[in-house]
Order: structure tokens, then C-alpha cells, then sequence
């Protein structure tokens, strides 16, 4: 997982201060973005933005798995968001930007935008 | 069993031999049929000789023929004869001497017939306790179809009628004295309903579901005598006790018709019965005894089922075949007074080490009990049990029994409520006897919907499998077994119907309330790891949340549920379109001082709030960003508010007009008792969201029958209305109870929330609930009215919990750090506002700003409120 050129490592907050299989935001390069922890303590960094209702709210959905995939519901209208690739799981044409994240020393830290294989 | 057909006999050749058989009941004509089919009439002649005037009839579903058009639809052969000539059916006709020496039989006509083999298939008569006054007119017995004209002849003019015997027979006849009319008692000896079949716990559930109809029962009482000069007066029970009656129906045990084998001087059973071997041989090698007036090796079985295995038995030893009876399943499962009730194995727990796992649901008046020891494997294995209530799981477990193969590994799930599925979860065996009267595999009901070799399937429903395999045809107990392995053959082909909850759980809501309830699980991962798989989604965890909140009334951002929340509950707050919450503070009934309507109208102007009056009659304060929810609330609590829940699937509000205290025509102080009840039951989790309304007089104004509950005052008191909505599909209220002091309206009303919490599916609203009651409002009626499944005080009790576990959510919230750790708009900068959230002004007041593109933090700020069109927002506020 080395940051591309550009892009440096941003520390958010310590590891402990995400609540297990919940949400919550972070400005990150200028940028509201979710992180989540899950079950197994890995965290994964969405956009927080809902491209179906626009506003700024991912963080605060539902954490849960469909089949392998652990995913947000947003809690605006439920649209399921996969926490790895921030593809939507209802809408094959909609995503958000997804960040990669470290953990280093107990601090989680936020790098740049993941490069999507699919994405325009 | 070898099947061997003797072809050594020819037809017409002068060894034709006569077969004689005493007794057209169940196990006579099933024998009868029988020998037709494997063969034995090629060789024999077959004299029937029945005593009653009508062929065979189903004796097991006689009190069906209070309900039937005529004696017909209970013959087991309606024509009257058998189809195959060389079987000589006479009826009205009874055998009244066996010489076994001749090897005849004397008619009551007169005739006598020479006989080369003997089938004695006599069945039993009802024992009736040498009680003085027992040959009084208006003293019955129960047995056959004439029994029955004559019971519903006297009960024409009778008002009330006793039953003497609580045992399974005992019950169906109290239960045709019920459809009759007759004000029923039923007296046993033993100190429980069943004893033969039941334990004492699952003795008193029946004994609630009976008196629940009506029936009076009188457990540990002994019949003195039968009262009346004339005819029957009542009936006097020892230690003085009378029961007044002018009908008597005797049903206490049966005592098999041996007198012809005794007279013709064969052996008898100690307690009666033709004694006869494993063929069911007699004495006389040339006499043979099955059913009700057999006892093999001693014991008489006076069920159906053991009846025909002997039946099978006898036709197999005259075609010289090697077919053995050895004892049979004592196991029972019958619908008494309408309830089911099984009784199978070791239900009394007496094999050593035996364990008993045991699930009572009170609500739905259901006691189910398995008996568990252990496997040779280490692991568990079914001994018996006891289920009354709900009998679904007997045709499943019964085999499981008898297979004796390992349980699953959390038995319980066995007797938790049916499911769907439940036959494929539970893995029978192919060769599991699934209907135990026809002896019928699970592999056979199998083949019989399985494609043959042309591609088409034998059988495609339930009904032909029924009358190809003959399974579940007798007493149908079976029958949901057979259902589910139809189902499961089906899906297995790509028909598939999931009724559970989501991916993560095959459950209903209350499934998972009962396992909540049974298990005490306060964690959703303990939940989903023993009964589900995955890690939950935004549909299982907001419905476990509720369950522990209905049950525990634990603090929604508590440890271990707060993760679990929906987005309101979430935040304690209702999100709206841009991110932001609107607040709504508890106003009970709608009153409020004009010193806490200024401290709302301070906190809005201070934290620039748009305000709106809600229907509820209370006030909702808009724009509010997430990290100031604290800080609001922290002045509201401090004026005295409470949170308004308007955030949860919970009681909102009660609804009130202004009542007989100002109203010139209100009758009754309508807001006094909107307050009370909306404090009585703030904070309560429900399936969905409650609203009720009291309205002072009919003329309605607080518009309660659009709640889910309503109450109208009249002259007297009030009317109690349930199931109303407003929104998408609108129901109106209906009435549940009229004219109730405040106390029983109080009452009623505790326990019809309750009986709702805890048996509603989720998201299901109290009208969809009620209408899809079994028995709709009157089941709703029977409950909460007139507790006739003697309830009420439980669910009452569990509504006095929640209320003295109430505390208010948001002061709970501002005590406790951990709990508000959550607001904040940023991990990393708790201070700095959501730039995504802009404000506009209308009218005076916020209206937010939506960004119009997808990009991001886009938007911005809009200085100049733009009218991009004249249209009404219509939004549900959750
Ligand atoms: C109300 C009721 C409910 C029941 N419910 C169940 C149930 O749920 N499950 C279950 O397994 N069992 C049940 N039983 C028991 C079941 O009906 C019997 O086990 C079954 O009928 C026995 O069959 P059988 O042929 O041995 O006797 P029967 O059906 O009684 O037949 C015997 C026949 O022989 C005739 N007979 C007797 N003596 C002579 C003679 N000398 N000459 C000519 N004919 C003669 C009788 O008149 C009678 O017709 C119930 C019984 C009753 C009464």
C-alpha cells in the first residue's frame, strides 16, 4: 500500500476512538470522509457524500456484511455501499470515492483516493 | 415384511377356505382391505360380520359428525361393499357365540357360519364406573355415531352437561357438548387434564385453554354418584362438592369386548384383552385378535395406528409370511377443544439422565417440553415430549424419536415457533417413518413428487401424495411434515419462499422476541452467532435493538446496542433531507405553559431553528446539525422537557381536544387522560410507531379512531378503539371495549400494547397486526377482554416494568460522556461545522439548501433564497 505520488498519509484519530461496526466522519485533505471500523478492526474510508440524497451523511449509517461484502447503508435511504471500493451494492452505475487507510502505532491514517479499475 | 402370494390354491377349486371376521370398525376394515390387496381372498372367502348397522366409519374424527351433513362423510366405505365379490359384508348383524371346537360362530339371525381362521376385531366399549344412578336416563357414553344422536337428542332440552374423565376422550366429548350449547364441565380423578399423556406444567396450559372456552374443569375430584330421581339432576363429587347436570357422558377409559374369546374359552390378558402373540394369534391357533379388543403380549393399545400394523400382521401370517407385531408408539397428538396437544417418548423424564428443555410462551398460551439424553455419538438424541398449544413440530420430532438420531446442535430451535422450513433444518433420514398410522417413509413421500422416467412428476401437491402414499390420511397429524418435505423437494428445484428477516437471520420478529425471551441475549453478536450468520445489516439490527429495548428497556446508545441503531434512533433525533435533525420535545396531550412554550421559542431563535406545530399537537424544531443536538437538549431538559421520541419506532404521542373542562359538550376530561396515558407508556419500543387519541365526547375531535389507539368518552365512561393509521394506507379504529371505567380502560389498554410488542412482525403496523391475527379482533378481544388464555396479569405486569424502568433518554444521554462522544461533525475536528450544510430563508425562517449536482461538498452557500419552482415538499417525517 504505498501513497502514489502526491498524496501524503493524513493521521485522523486513534484506532479506539472509532466505535466497532459504526461510522463517523473526518475532514480529510479539505475532504469529509467516513471512516468505519468493522468487526475485525480493519477501517475502510468512504466519501461521506450520498450521491442519491446529496448530503453529507455516510458515516452515520448501519455497518453490516452481504454475503462476504461488509457494507454501510446509508441512512438517508438505505442504498447499501460496499466499505472497500465504495461501489453501490443496489446500483451498478453509482460509487463513491473510496481512500486508502493505515493503521500505524494505534493511529489510523487516511490516504489518497483509490484508483477504481471500473471507474470512468 | 416378505410378501409371498400363494398361488397353489387356484380359484374355484374345492379348498376354498372361509375367513371370519368379527367387527366392521376401523382395524376390521383395514383389515378387510388388506387381505383385498395383497391377495388373501384368492384363496378365502371372507364373511364380515359387523354389529352396527353402518360399514366402518372414522371413529378417531367422530366428533366431526356434529359438524357433517350426514353419517356419510365419516364411512371409511361409503358404497357399502367391497368391490371385490368374494367378501360377504353383514351389517346390523352381531356374533354371539364362538364354538372353537366346531370352528363356528353363531349369528343373532340365527346362521352359523364354519370358519378355517377366526379374526376377532371386536374393538372396546367404554368402562362406566358402577356409580349409583349411572342408568339414569341422561347418562351417556361416547363411542359411536348412535351415541351421538342420542347426546344431541338430550342436550336439546338440557342446559348444562358433565363429562366424568379428563383424558383424551373426556375432552373431545367436552367438546361436543360445547358445540352443542350445554354449559360444560368435565370432572377428573387425577390432579391434572391428561394424566396419562401429560406433566403437570403442560396440564395447566391445557386447563387455561380449556376454561378459556368455557369449560368448567374439576381436577382431583372424585364422582359419588349421579343425582336424580326421574332423570339426571347433576352430579355429586366427593367431599361434598355438586355440579348441576342434566347430562352425563361417561369417559372414563375403555375396556376392550373380550366376552366372546372368554366364553369360547381362550386366553385372556390380566387387564383384559384377547391375549395373542407377535402374530396376534390366540390360545386357538385358528383365532386370531388385532385392535382395540387385542392385547398383545398383555398390553392393549387403544389407538388406531397400532390397530392396523396388527391388521398388516394377521394378513401377512395367512399368506404364511413372517410379519411380527411388537409393541407399538404410544405417541398422541390430537386437537382437543381446538387446541393441539402431543404427548410422545419418555414425556415424563424417567430414563436416567434424561433432560428437559422446556419453551412457554404464556402469550399464545403454548407449553412445549422435549426430553433430551444422551446420544452413543456424545451428542444429544430425542427421548420424548410434551407440546400443547401448538402441536406443528410433533411429525417432525415423533420420528426423531424412534430414529434416534443426533439433534441438531441448539435443540431448542426445535420447539421455538415453526418456521419455515423446519423439516429441511432438521435433516430426517430417508427412512424416518414420517405418518406413523400408514407407515409411510420420508424416501417414499419423496419419490412420489420426484420426476419418473418420462420427466413428469407422480405427484405435484399435497393431496395426491396423501392418497398415493395414504400419508397423513388417518389423523393428519403428519401432515405439516409432509407439507414441508414436499416444499423442500420443490425448492430444491428452484422454489424457494424465505419468510425470515434478512440474509442474516431465516427468522420472523417474533421469533427472534421469543428467542430473546427464552435465552436472555443482550447482545446482537450472541443472537446472530447462534442463530443466524454474518455480521447483521441496517434491516436485523435496528429489529434486535427494538426487541432488547421492548424487553430489557435498556438505553438506546447503551454498549452494547447503540451500535445497532437506525438512523434516528441513532442521534436521538429525526435526520432530515440535508444531514441536519429536527428536535421535538414531549408535550403530553398537547398542554403546555405558556413559560415552556417561551423556552421552546428560545431555543429555536438561539440556535436559529425553523419551527412547525406537528399533528401530534406538539412542536418540531428544524436545521438542527448534529453536533448541537447536546447543547439543545441540554436547555430543553433543564426547562423540564423530555425527548418526544419522535425519533423511534415508539410511542409518539396521545392526542387530545380540550376535554369536558372547557368543552361545552365534552362529557369527560379528555386531556387529563391523554396525559396520564402518554406518560404511562412514553419510552415503549414497538414494532412500529404508536399514536393514540382520547377524544371528550363522540363528536371526535382529537380524531382517535385515526390512532392505533383511541378512546372515546361517553356518558358511562370510554370506548376503547384499536387499530387505527393515518399515512399511506389509513384504517380506522375499531372497538375493542365500550363503556369502561379508567381503571379497566387502563388495563385493557396495557395489555393490548403488550400483547402487540411482543407478537407483531416488524415494521407491522396495529391494524396489519390485528388483521392478520388468527381470529382478527375478536382473538385481540379474547386476550385482552375477557383473558381467556389467562394472560393478562403477565402482560400487565411486563407494562408495569417498562414503566418503572422509564427514563428519559436525552438526560440520560447529557450525563454520560460515552454517550456523547457520538455527536460530533468531525473525529479530527469536533469544532468545525459540515460545510456541506447551507440554509436559505423563507418566510422568515431556515429552509435548506440542496446541492444540485452530485459533486461532493458542492452547494455551497446560497446567499439569495431563488424560487426554482412553486411546488410543496410532502415529506414523512419517520
Ligand atoms: C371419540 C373418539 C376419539 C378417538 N380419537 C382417537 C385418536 O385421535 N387417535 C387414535 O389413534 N385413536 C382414537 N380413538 C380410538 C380409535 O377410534 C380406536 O382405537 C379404533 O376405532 C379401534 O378400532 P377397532 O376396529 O379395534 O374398534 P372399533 O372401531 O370400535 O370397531 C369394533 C367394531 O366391532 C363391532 N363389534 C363388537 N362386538 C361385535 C360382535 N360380537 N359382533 C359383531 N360386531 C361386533 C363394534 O360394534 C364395532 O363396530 C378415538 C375413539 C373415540 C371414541
Amino acid at each position: 500500500m504505498t501513497p502514489p505520488v502526491g498524496q501524503e498519509w493524513e493521521p485522523v484519530c486513534r484506532l479506539e476512538d472509532l466505535e466497532v461496526e459504526r461510522g463517523a466522519a473526518a475532514l480529510v485533505h479539505g475532504q469529509a470522509v467516513a471512516l468505519f471500523r468493522t468487526h475485525d478492526d480493519r477501517v475502510y474510508a468512504l466519501a461521506n457524500h450520498d450521491p442519491f440524497s446529496r448530503a453529507s451523511v455516510l458515516a452515520r449509517g448501519i455497518v453490516g456484511t452481504r454475503g462476504e461484502v461488509d457494507f454501510v447503508a446509508s441512512p438517508m435511504h438505505k442504498h447499501a455501499f460496499d466499505l472497500r471500493t465504495g461501489r453501490c451494492l443496489d446500483d451498478d452505475h453509482v460509487s463513491v470515492a473510496s481512500y486508502e487507510v493505515r493503521i500505524e502505532s494505534g493511529v489510523v491514517q487516511v490516504g489518497s483516493r483509490q484508483e477504481r479499475r471500473a471507474s470512468a | 415384511m416378505t410378501e409371498r402370494i400363494p398361488r397353489t390354491d387356484p380359484r374355484g377349486t374345492h379348498q376354498r377356505r372361509t375367513l371370519v371376521v368379527v367387527g366392521h370398525g376401523m382395524v376390521g376394515h383395514r383389515f378387510v382391505q388388506a387381505a383385498v390387496e395383497r391377495g388373501l381372498t384368492e384363496t378365502h372367502d371372507v364373511v364380515v360380520v359387523g354389529e352396527e348397522c353402518r360399514p366402518a366409519y372414522d371413529r378417531v374424527a367422530l366428533t366431526s359428525y356434529f359438524a357433517a351433513s350426514s353419517a356419510d362423510e365419516l364411512s371409511l366405505l361409503p358404497s357399502g361393499r367391497y368391490d371385490d365379490p368374494r367378501v360377504d359384508l353383514r351389517l346390523g348383524t352381531r356374533v354371539t357365540g364362538v364354538d372353537a371346537e366346531d370352528r363356528t360362530v353363531a349369528l343373532d339371525d340365527g346362521t352359523q357360519v364354519r370358519y378355517d381362521a377366526l379374526v376377532l376385531a371386536t374393538g372396546a366399549a367404554p368402562f362406566v364406573p358402577p356409580v349409583p344412578g349411572r342408568d339414569l336416563p341422561g347418562c351417556f357414553v361416547y363411542r359411536t355415531i348412535e351415541d351421538l344422536d342420542a347426546i344431541r337428542d338430550a342436550a336439546a332440552t338440557a342446559t348444562s352437561g358433565v363429562v366424568i374423565g379428563g383424558g383424551l376422550l373426556g375432552l373431545e366429548a367436552a367438546n361436543a357438548l360445547v358445540q352443542l350449547g350445554l354449559e360444560t364441565h368435565v370432572v377428573e380423578m387425577a390432579p391434572r387434564l391428561m394424566p396419562v399423556q401429560l406433566d403437570e406444567a403442560g396440564g395447566r396450559t391445557l386447563v387455561r385453554h380449556v376454561e378459556g372456552l368455557g369449560v368448567t374443569v374439576h381436577t382431583g375430584a372424585a364422582t359419588e354418584a349421579v343425582l336424580g330421581e326421574e332423570a339426571v339432576t347433576g352430579l355429586a363429587l366427593a367431599g361434598g362438592g355438586r355440579v348441576e347436570a342434566q347430562l352425563v357422558v361417561f369417559s372414563a377409559g375403555i375396556r376392550p369386548r373380550d366376552q366372546l374369546a372368554r366364553d369360547a374359552g381362550l386366553a385372556v390378558a390380566e387387564r383384559g384383552g384377547v391375549l395373542v402373540d407377535e402374530q396376534c394369534r390366540s390360545s386357538d391357533p385358528h383365532v386370531f385378535a388385532i385392535g382395540e379388543c387385542a392385547a398383545p403380549g398383555g398390553v392393549m393399545y387403544g389407538l388406531v395406528a397400532p390397530g392396523y400394523s396388527m391388521a398388516e400382521v394377521v394378513v401377512d401370517a395367512l399368506l404364511e409370511g413372517a410379519g411380527t407385531f411388537t409393541g407399538a408408539d404410544m405417541s398422541t397428538k390430537l386437537k382437543l377443544l381446538g387446541v393441539d396437544v402431543a404427548s410422545f417418548g419418555d414425556a415424563f423424564a424417567t430414563t436416567p439422565g434424561a433432560l428437559e428443555l422446556v419453551f412457554a410462551d404464556a402469550v399464545a398460551g403454548v407449553y412445549k417440553k422435549l426430553v433430551v439424553g444422551r446420544a452413543e455419538d456424545g451428542g444429544h438424541r430425542l427421548l420424548g415430549g410434551v407440546l400443547v398449544g401448538d402441536a406443528s413440530a410433533y411429525g417432525v420430532l415423533r420420528p426423531m424419536v424412534s430414529s434416534g438420531i443426533t439433534l441438531p446442535d441448539n435443540p431448542e430451535e426445535l420447539i421455538l415457533p415453526a418456521r419455515s422450513g423446519a423439516g429441511a433444518q432438521l435433516g430426517l433420514p430417508d427412512e424416518a417413518v414420517v405418518c406413523s398410522c400408514n407407515n409411510v417413509t420420508k424416501g417414499e413421500i419423496g419419490s412420489a413428487v420426484a420426476l419418473d422416467e418420462d420427466g413428469a412428476h407422480a405427484c405435484q401437491d399435497l393431496s395426491c401424495v396423501k392418497s398415493c402414499t395414504r400419508a397423513g390420511s388417518t389423523c393428519g397429524s403428519c401432515v405439516p411434515v409432509v407439507k414441508n418435505i414436499i416444499e423442500e423437494h420443490f425448492a430444491a428445484q428452484g422454489r424457494v419462499v424465505d419468510k425470515g428477516l434478512c440474509e442474516h437471520f431465516s427468522l420472523t420478529r417474533q421469533e427472534l422476541f421469543d428467542l430473546v425471551a427464552v435465552h436472555g441475549y443482550r447482545r446482537f453478536d450472541d443472537l446472530v452467532e447462534a442463530h443466524g450468520r454474518g455480521r447483521g445489516c441496517e434491516v436485523c439490527k435496528p429489529v434486535v435493538a427494538s426487541i432488547l429495548a421492548s424487553q430489557f428497556n435498556g438505553h438506546v446508545l447503551g454498549a452494547e446496542t447503540k451500535a445497532l441503531q437506525d438512523t434516528n434512533d441513532a442521534y436521538l433525533a429525526n435526520i432530515q433531507r440535508n444531514g441536519t435533525y429536527s428536535v421535538v420535545p414531549r408535550i403530553p396531550g398537547g398542554e403546555i405553559t405558556p413559560e415552556k412554550l417561551i423556552v421552546i421559542g428560545e431555543v429555536a431563535r438561539d440556535f436559529n431553528l425553523y419551527t412547525k406545530i406537528t399533528g401530534g399537537q406538539r412542536i418540531d424544531l428544524f436545521g438542527a446539525r448534529m453536533e448541537e443536538l447536546p447543547q439543545i437538549w441540554r436547555r430543553l431538559v433543564d426547562a423540564g422537557f423530555e425527548s418526544g421520541h419522535a425519533y423511534g419506532k415508539s410511542l409518539r404521542t396521545v392526542k387530545s381536544c380540550v376535554g369536558s373542562t372547557w368543552c361545552r359538550y365534552g362529557v369527560q376530561d379528555s386531556v387529563g387522560l391523554a396525559i396520564a396515558l402518554e406518560l404511562r407508556y412514553r419510552g415503549l419500543r414497538s414494532p412500529h410507531k404508536l399514536k393514540g387519541g382520547v377524544s371528550g365526547c363522540a363528536r371526535e375531535c382529537a380524531e382517535a379512531r385515526g390512532k392505533d389507539f383511541g378512546v372515546i368518552a361517553t356518558e358511562k365512561g370510554w370506548n376503547l378503539y384499536v387499530g387505527g393509521n393515518g399515512g399511506a394506507n389509513p384504517a380506522h379504529a375499531q372497538l375493542l371495549a365500550g363503556d369502561l371505567d379508567t381503571e379497566t380502560l387502563v388495563r385493557y389498554l396495557d395489555r393490548f400494547l403488550m400483547y402487540y410488542v411482543r407478537t407483531a412482525d416488524r415494521l407491522q403496523r396495529t391494524s396489519a397486526w390485528v388483521e392478520q391475527l388468527d381470529g382478527g379482533l375478536d382473538r385481540v378481544r379474547a386476550v385482552v377482554v375477557d383473558d381467556e388464555l389467562g394472560l393478562g396479569a403477565e402482560l400487565e405486569a411486563a407494562m408495569v416494568r417498562h414503566i418503572g424502568s422509564y427514563r428519559d433518554e436525552w438526560q440520560a444521554t447529557l450525563e454520560d460522556p460515552d454517550k456523547l462522544a457520538r455527536f460530533v461533525s468531525f473525529v479530527n475536528a469536533p469544532g468545525t461545522p459540515d460545510p456541506s450544510i447551507a440554509f436559505t430563508t423563507e418566510r422568515g425562517q431556515i429552509q435548506p439548501v440542496v446541492p444540485d449536482d452530485g459533486s461532493g461538498a458542492g452547494g455551497g452557500r446560497t446567499p439569495e433564497p431563488v424560487l426554482v419552482a412553486a411546488t410543496i415538499g410532502v415529506r414523512e417525517q419517520a
